[in-house]
């Protein structure tokens, strides 16, 4: 039977980080795409151990959280270890609209019309 | 385009004995897993935000428009800033969480976009805030039976000024027309407002588009 977080309570999750609750890279979006630079190596952290095969191909931050059925704020922290020592690397969205500049480009928006278009 | 459902297989033309499928590993993942992989070359991930009350049929129009299986998660904040105390080391008893779904759309070999469904009512925002802060936009999905679920969200996305379109998940329930439907939401003439059947594609995806158009107009138009 698989459980998730929602079934194991805090204690599960105190352990996979260490204790940490806080220290993960702020620039790490929902959306940001991580992509493994190494193979998982005996005695890593079964955790980073997934992460590492999961993201071969580009995967969004979420996508990593759901897969490895563990909350984002975790995931984060997770993906900062692994940011750290080089393990992988992150493609961040760009550019991020901000409230002096709150909409994206007239080439992305046309690029996203153009794929709904498609779909 | 009316009548596509996702539940009509393609005829299997009799194939010669044997396995029907290759091993797997061969082939890429059928498309609509979950770990159908993205292009080693994307690096652009863009998001919108479909918001709704319990029911409005956010899950249902993720899963129409996105490539993948939907995937659910949870997103979690601690309220350790709050003075709540947080010495024991199980802080995360304290956390509020919130889970939310979403769906993908692969736009081309560097760019892929998110499609994120979360509930709107107001206890969610200050985690949506970060998670959806740089969305492309936004949509309110609205249920005519319980509208005013959407009033916070409306309230907010204006505040914010994120630029959000408004869809009325039409369950096949036509007895209030548009102009009913923003009359009751007191929705500024500028936000358009759609209606839609979350369950079909050709309809979801019309709602995106929609929304897409209204932010193209907004960056040609200036600031208004």
């Amino acid at each position: 039977m698989t459980r998730s977080h929602r079934q194991e309570g805090p204690d599960r999750l105190y352990v996979i980080t260490s204790g940490r609750s806080g220290g993960a890279d702020d620039s790490l979006d929902a959306v940001t795409l991580i992509v493994s630079e190494s193979d998982p190596v005996p005695g890593m952290q079964s955790e980073h151990t997934r992460i590492l095969e999961l993201c071969r191909s580009p995967m969004a931050v979420v996508e990593v959280s759901a897969h490895l059925r563990l909350p984002v704020a975790i995931v984060r922290i997770l993906l900062t270890d692994l940011l750290d020592t080089g393990r992988i690397t992150a493609r961040h969205p760009r550019p991020a609209p901000s409230p002096a500049h709150p909409l994206a480009s007239p080439d992305v928006l046309e690029k996203v019309l153009v794929a709904l278009h498609d779909l | 385009m009316h009548s596509t459902t996702s539940e009509s297989p393609a005829p299997e033309p009799p194939s010669a004995p044997g396995p029907a499928e290759p091993p797997s590993g061969a082939a890429g993942p059928a498309p609509g897993d979950a770990h159908s992989p993205l292009p080693a070359t994307a690096e652009q991930a863009l998001k919108i935000a479909v918001v709704g009350g319990f029911g409005a049929g956010k899950t249902t129009l993720v899963r129409s428009v996105s490539e993948i299986r939907p995937l659910s998660t949870e997103e979690t904040m601690t309220r350790a800033g709050d003075g709540i105390d947080v010495t024991d080391g199980v802080e995360a008893k304290h956390a509020t969480t919130v889970a939310f779904d979403f769906g993908r759309i692969t736009l081309d070999a560097t760019s892929v976009l998110y499609v994120f469904g979360a509930p709107g009512q107001e206890r969610f925002w200050f985690l949506w805030d970060r998670l959806f802060s740089g969305a492309l936009g936004a949509v309110v999905l609205v249920d005519t039976r319980r509208l005013e679920d959407s009033f916070y969200a409306i309230d907010r996305l204006e505040a914010q000024g994120t630029p959000f379109v408004v869809a009325h998940n039409d369950f096949g329930d036509t007895e209030h027309t548009l102009d009913q439907v923003r009359a009751a939401l007191d929705l500024d003439p500028a936000v358009p407002l759609v209606r839609c059947d979350a369950r079909v594609r050709a309809s979801a995806k019309q709602v995106l588009i929609a929304l897409v158009r209204h932010v193209r107009s907004l960056v040609g138009g200036g600031a208004r």
